[in-house]
């Protein structure tokens, strides 16, 4: 009878004790974002102590590892990134919405069960092997055909990193496709549309604030990426509009100061946080948009 | 009065299946080239890789030369790395996902932890590193070890073992929470005997996709400072480490022609690493798939 009711009380404790200690671990993922936000904040304002804000803002040079005189002007960064993630959306947008029309609205279902997987293997190969694709295959073919392309450029790992993002274009959009209700379709078929006038008439437009949310998405993937622009796009920080060279995004001169021995404490070392920091910024202001997008425009049915 | 000019639609009819069918072409076609590029990318792999790829390749350890430069160093801490981040992540996943499944209330907090959860997924893994190396590496002090790189990348894949595990968990049909709470078991009783070993199988699942994108992520490693040229085996977890991905990078970054080959068959053995992993988690989906 005792040890029934100690066995009792146990229990409750238990039960009160369990939700407190998930929520623990829940609030894991919040202090993460915190940690983050913290540590690029933190260590970005160090940065500003040494380097001035409007230089690094409005700067068109980026010459840290110069001796004389160190310059931090993270345009370049951002122009590289820019030419990588262009080249990457001219590649992914097309092909990915292509492939979301075509698995949605003309693929039979067992094509489809054949095709989504495939697809969705390209998006499970690490960046570090397209950083490999790029650097050995497509950078070589590039020269192949434009003899003026240096060993590195912002087209080939461009092109990479389009092929990486299209997967997630095809899917999230093929998504927002296949919940467009079939009797709408259908009811635009009965009135004698061929399938590419309900596609484009009708899938389309009701999808597309899935469609542009996957490609905002693939945008922040697209600026994040690391591994593909570390290996084949180069370390040449350059303000202009020249593609065929070699360039720097905001990820590759993050590896390259990691990768080196920038002492701790150097300005050098604080400055990957303030590129780091202004590359969150990216990102997340990107995310929110897709997220704000597939909210306020959704269709619904 | 008609609606539909017979004429009209005779006459345009042709054009119209002319327009579908060039476009139903164009869009296949596009999809196809999405393949066309998985494929050259992986026979390219193979065809520079698999000549350098033999027994000896996986019990040498890095080297200068390109002939006698193995991968088991890189081999040995991966699997190591995996040692740390596969619990850690998997304890921080499902907690996290049981909390919000079954006993967040519907407040802002919860709202909160929700909208996080799925903004941190869209953090750059670079930034990860960052994180990792103030963090873990410098504040907590445990240097470029192998706990440090585990914790950075356990936190990089939580968001995807949460999404996964709350899927598993809500995807558990409420009559068995009802059965259980009618034969007079406790919430915890209930989640531990009969939501949990009812969702494992989906939460397995997502667990190993999530750890075989660990097991291939390379940004946050450098960041952290994990060196390349590494000639011992770990043996614990505060024991400085390679992983392949670093490994892989080393060699391509290299200049010389030789060492792309030795990249390419370090390639080949992430790969078949990850094809293993990905085979486990389709054999436990279709295993224990649809059980009710």
């Amino acid at each position: 009878m005792i040890a029934q009711s100690k066995g009792k009380k146990n229990k409750q404790f238990v039960e009160k004790l369990i939700p407190f200690i998930l929520f623990l671990i829940a609030s894991v993922s919040v202090l993460t974002t915190i940690g983050i936000m913290l540590t690029l904040i933190v260590e970005t304002i160090t940065f500003f102590t040494r380097v001035s804000i409007t230089e690094f803002i409005f700067g068109t040079t980026w010459l840290p590892f110069s001796n004389k005189e160190a310059q931090y002007g993270i345009l370049p960064l951002i122009v590289g990134t820019l030419k990588v993630t262009l080249i990457a959306i001219l590649v992914a947008v097309p092909i990915g919405i292509s492939a979301a029309i075509y698995l949605s609205d003309y693929a039979s279902e067992n094509v489809r069960r054949v095709l989504k997987p495939m697809l969705e293997v390209l998006a499970g190969i690490p960046t570090i092997v397209y950083g490999f694709f790029a650097l050995t295959f497509v950078t070589p073919v590039l020269q192949g055909f434009f003899p003026d392309i240096k060993i590195f450029n912002a087209i080939s790992p461009g092109i990479v990193v389009g092929i990486m993002i299209i997967p997630m274009i095809a899917s999230l959009s093929e998504d927002a496709m296949s919940s467009v209700p079939k009797s709408i379709r259908e009811g635009a078929l009965a009135m004698g549309s061929t399938k590419f006038e309900v596609a484009w008439k009708i899938t389309v437009p009701a999808a597309m604030s899935g469609i542009v949310a996957s490609v905002v998405l693939a945008v922040s993937r697209a600026i994040g990426e690391t591994m593909i622009v570390s290996l084949a796009a180069g370390s040449t920080p350059r303000f202009d509009g020249d593609f065929t060279g070699s360039i720097q995004t905001m990820t590759a001169y993050i590896v390259q100061v990691s990768k080196g021995d920038a002492g701790y404490g150097t300005t050098i070392y604080y400055s990957i946080y303030a590129v780091g920091f202004t590359l969150f910024i990216f990102t997340m202001l990107m995310n929110i948009a897709a997220n704000y997008v597939s909210k306020r425009f959704r269709e619904e049915y | 009065m008609r609606y539909v000019e017979h004429d009209t639609v005779v006459r345009r009819m042709n054009g119209r299946m002319v327009v579908n069918t060039i476009f139903k072409s164009i869009f296949l076609l596009a999809t196809l080239t999405a393949l066309l590029a998985l494929f050259v990318l992986m026979y390219q792999i193979v065809t520079q890789g698999i000549s350098h790829l033999s027994f000896g390749f996986l019990t040498n350890f890095a080297s200068r030369f390109p002939e006698q430069a193995g991968i088991k160093a890189a081999l040995v801490g991966s699997i190591w790395l995996m040692a740390v981040v596969a619990p850690t992540s998997i304890i921080l996943g499902v907690g996290s996902a049981l909390y919000l499944e079954e006993y967040a209330r519907q407040n802002r907090i919860t709202t909160f932890i929700r909208m996080n959860i799925s903004n941190l997924a869209g953090v750059p893994s670079v930034v990860f590193g960052l994180l990792g190396l103030t963090i873990f590496v410098r504040a907590l002090a445990l240097g470029n070890s192998i706990l440090a790189a585990g914790f950075t990348m356990s936190l990089l894949i939580l968001p995807v073992i949460i999404v996964a595990s709350q899927e598993a968990i809500r995807s558990v049909p409420g009559e068995l929470r009802d059965a259980s709470y009618g034969m007079g078991a406790t919430k915890w009783q209930t989640i531990v005997k009969i939501i949990l070993p009812a969702a494992i199988p989906g939460i397995l699942t997502g667990s190993i996709l999530a750890l075989s994108r660990a097991i291939g992520e390379t940004a946050p490693l450098i960041v952290i400072g994990v060196p390349v040229i590494i000639q011992f085996l770990p043996a614990g977890v505060m024991d400085t480490f390679t992983a392949l991905p670093m490994q892989i990078y080393d060699w391509s970054s290299r200049p010389q022609q030789e060492f792309q080959q030795v990249a390419a068959a370090g390639i080949i053995v992430l790969m078949v690493v990850l094809l293993l992993m990905n085979s486990v988690a389709v054999f436990i989906r279709n295993k224990f798939e649809k059980r009710y």
